[in-house]
């Protein structure tokens, strides 16, 4: 099951907690992988643990015209890609009345912007090949909100909706368009928690432990999958049960 | 040659929206008359990108909406 071979896969901030272990576990089932990322360094090094079929293709997504540069240079050098896994993401966190137009932006510009113009950039040789997996890494914030997160929240919620406008546009083309939405997971980002901050969050989570990157990394492969060919527009929530929605 | 365009342009048509070629007449409009769907559209100019190696830039695809537009574009930029 969830057999990835031959498909060429694209993982944005992969140098991230999340991102390596999707790019590691979609490599383990088959897939070759290009790793993307701002850390150059961080992603040879893990491109290098993962030895054959791993690319490393370092990008900004900051900048106009860098991501559909990137799914070029995928097309270019692996001759197609098969699933684009946007997850590269950044945080500034402010309350509202405080946030700089910057913060607002540049959140926005990477986790939103970047991702729809890495999925239209990616679209055309998804539909001439009638295949195409586009996976949008979203957040349990994205559909509850969370106080100091205005930008980090809208960018969230913003790929949920997109990725539903999306999925109608080319569901008929055998592409399917999908949002991953985690929990609390033990990352470099959740790590800054201190103990009081930790054992408040535990107590919202019916699991009561944190969620693993590899945790989310399941969720991905499933949606990747050709087993997963009947879901799409869906938000597969990986919280621990800390929402039900 | 104009006559291989067209008939090149037509057999398209014809393979990706799967109508009888009798249909695809010079005035026929993709959506109007052959009941392509606008990723249709989006999807023939792609395959006439690819079978006449032009770039049909996003305002001019706008405006093939014939038969005879898609001829007349090619004729003009191949």
């Amino acid at each position: 099951m969830f057999d990835l071979s031959g498909k060429i896969a694209l993982v944005t901030g992969a140098s991230g907690g999340i991102g390596g272990a999707i790019a590691t576990r979609l490599h383990a089932q088959g897939a070759t992988v290009v790793l993307s990322g701002t850390r150059a360094d961080a992603l040879e090094e893990r491109a290098a643990a993962l030895g054959d079929r791993a690319h490393v293709m370092a990008c900004n997504l900051a900048g106009e015209g860098e991501a559909s540069a990137l799914v070029g240079r995928v097309q270019e050098e692996l001759g197609q890609l098969d699933i684009l896994v946007n997850n590269a993401g950044l945080t500034r966190d402010g309350l509202t009345m405080r946030m700089k137009d910057e913060d607002w932006h540049d959140v926005i510009e990477v986790n939103l912007t970047a991702a729809f113009r890495l999925s239209r950039a990616s679209l055309k040789g998804m539909m001439k090949r009638r295949w195409g997996r586009i996976i949008s890494i979203s957040s349990i914030v994205g559909v509850t909100g969370n106080p100091g997160q205005a930008n980090y929240v809208a960018s969230k919620a913003g790929l949920i909706g997109m990725s539903k406008a999306l999925a109608q546009e080319v569901a008929s083309r055998g592409i399917t368009v999908n949002c991953v939405a985690p929990g609390m997971i033990e990352t470099p980002m959740t790590d800054v928690l201190n103990e009081q901050q930790r054992a408040r969050m535990l107590a919202a989570i019916p699991m009561q432990r944190l969620g693993t990157a590899d945790e989310i990394s399941s969720a991905v492969v499933f949606l990747a999958s050709e087993e997963a060919a009947y879901v799409t527009g869906q938000t597969l929530h990986v919280n621990g049960g800390m929402a039900m929605i | 040659m104009s006559n291989d365009i067209a008939d090149r342009v037509k057999k398209i048509v014809v393979e990706h929206l799967g109508v009888d070629d009798g249909k695809v007449t010079e005035t026929a409009s993709f959506i109007d008359d052959l009941g392509a769907d606008s990723l249709d559209t989006v999807e023939l100019v792609m395959a006439f990108e690819e079978e006449f190696g032009c770039e049909i830039p996003d305002d001019a695809a706008e405006k093939i909406v014939t038969v005879k537009d898609a001829i007349s574009f090619i004729q003009e930029h191949s």
